[in-house]
């Protein structure tokens, strides 16, 4: 049988068996809310705080009553960048964030300069690393919010978050920041941060997918984006989701225990995946930062050919990733992280993005090693952008 | 998402490659959108005698290369001149709507082509 590499973490991680194991009870037999008084309803929210206090203890924040259960990440951004923005209106109507951010950041504060909010993107270094005296310069008297994103899904970067945090509180703003792809894969502590926000997605450390949280400093202004029950404390309306906020809290109590073995782990498969691919492979590069960047993230580009072609290659094989090319996305345009380090339109169109799981072993690795010089040889051939001396 | 002519002709594209003194030359497309593609024709008696391509894109922009080759080999160069962006999607069992637009440039490129063969005849008469 064909050998079956996932390698598309960042897109799509499997759930845990604890986790399914944990949740089980709370979809039939458990089926309370929160918010009735009787047994079944005591149970349920039990469960939550349990689920909460987690949460609370993988991140180090200092209370319960910091931490809201969202629907996911995306909304978790959409709360912070909104419910700051409006909340804070008597102060000022500029938010600083930068090039880079998820689509869930960047559209939102689209949205908003559309109300008449001001919006500043600071630019990133080819490294993906975020121009520190640009961020500074950025913000105003009237900046209310400054988000930026702990680490970069699609490069892998990780930001100076605590430095950030630093500047961001000397001109008293909040710092929110998207730790969607980094929490359950590196150690982050919001107090040492400086984080006043920050975005959490359950799938991400191995939870169920549609929820999330949003982690709210005691003090920070913030006001809703959805009215209805009053649940969350006021901040977000709807039934709890009982089921997948208990995955969500034991995805975290896991991540708590086992996030630095295995961080190593993937950093050491990482690495070997890094160097197999650009070692073989003549004009390959790495795209993002490479040290400081996610222990599951390689992201490689190859020149002269396009990403689509590369995954329809690659699944014919077995292996599956992710492209930053605009073949692959809906908008048709190349990822804007990969433009914003300075590739061209071509480069971008050529990255290939490998995000590592539990799953992964060094053989895993080495399949992808071993079967990748030899599709991008034939697509080169295909190409008419190929020069000379690379061609067959 | 891709039917499986069309990843057939992903796999085992036909008449891959370049003609060195190709009779014409059409490039459409442009590295930036992800899409290049180059058409090369030798015509004999006015019919299509070879046809070749090199493709840089997606699994969509491959296939539609390929198939415009087999669409237009043998076919005299007004036939081929009807061959239309509808013909090379239909015979690939279909593409997926955002790839009609974009990828789909193999018909542009053979037409390029053969104007390209066309004034250059003319010019050398």
């Amino acid at each position: 049988m064909m050998r079956r590499v996932y390698m598309d973490h960042a897109a799509g991680k499997p759930v845990d068996q604890r986790v399914l194991e944990a949740m089980n009870p709370f979809f039939s037999e458990q089926c309370g809310n929160p918010s009735s008084l009787h047994s079944w309803g005591n149970n349920a929210r039990k469960a939550m705080e349990d689920a909460r206090a987690k949460i609370v203890s993988l991140v180090g924040a200092k209370r319960a009553e910091e931490v809201f259960f969202t629907s996911g990440g995306t909304e978790s951004n959409n709360l912070a960048i909104k419910g700051v923005a409006y909340r804070n209106k008597d102060k000022g109507n500029h938010i600083v964030t930068t090039a880079i951010e998820h689509m869930s950041v960047m559209n939102p504060c689209k949205a908003l300069m559309k109300e008449g909010f001001d919006v500043t993107f600071v630019p990133v270094d080819k490294y993906g690393t975020v121009d520190v005296p640009s961020l500074v310069k950025a913000i105003t008297d009237k900046t209310t919010l400054v988000s930026v994103m702990y680490a970069n899904g699609e490069m892998g970067t990780i930001q100076p978050i605590r430095e950030i945090g630093d500047i961001t509180h000397r001109k008293h703003a909040f710092l929110h920041v998207d730790a969607v792809a980094a929490v359950g894969q590196i150690p982050i502590n919001v107090e040492n941060e400086n984080i006043d926000l920050m975005s959490i997605s359950s799938n991400d450390m191995y939870g169920p997918r549609g929820v999330g949280a949003l982690y709210v400093k005691t003090g920070t202004r913030i006001q809703p984006i959805i009215q209805g029950g009053g649940q969350e404390r006021g901040l977000r309306s709807g039934t709890e989701n009982i089921p997948s906020i208990v995955g969500m809290g034991k995805a975290a109590e896991i991540a708590q225990t086992e996030t630095k073995v295995e961080a190593n782990r993937l950093t050491l498969l990482r690495d070997r995946l890094i160097n197999g691919l650009t070692e073989n492979i003549a004009s390959s590069f790495l795209n993002g930062h490479p040290t400081q960047r996610l222990p599951n993230n390689a992201s490689v580009r190859f020149s002269y050919i396009e990403g689509e072609s590369l995954i329809l290659s690659l699944d014919m094989l077995g292996v599956a990733c992710s492209s930053g090319s605009a073949c692959t996305s809906k908008t048709l345009e190349p990822s804007h992280v990969l433009l914003a380090i300075g590739l061209r339109h071509e480069e971008a169109h050529g990255s290939l993005l490998f995000t590592l799981g539990k799953q992964n072993t060094e053989e895993d690795v080495d399949y992808v090693v071993k079967a990748l010089p030899d599709i991008v040889k034939r697509l080169r051939a295909i190409s008419p952008l190929t020069p000379k001396e690379l061609r067959p | 998402m891709y039917t499986d002519k069309v990843m057939e002709h992903f796999k085992n594209p036909k008449n891959m490659g370049e003609i060195p003194n190709a009779d014409g030359v059409g490039t459409v497309g442009n590295p930036v959108c992800g899409d290049l593609m180059t058409i090369y024709i030798k015509v004999k008696d006015n019919r299509l005698e070879d046809i070749k391509f090199k493709t840089f894109g997606c699994g969509a922009a491959i296939a539609t290369s390929s198939m415009i080759t087999e669409l237009a080999r043998g076919k005299t160069l007004e036939e081929a001149m009807k061959i239309s962006r509808g013909d090379v999607a239909d015979n690939l069992g279909g593409l997926p709507p955002i790839k009609m637009h974009c990828s789909n440039l193999a018909a542009d490129g053979l037409h390029a082509a053969i104007q390209d063969y066309l004034k250059k005849k003319g010019a050398n008469k």
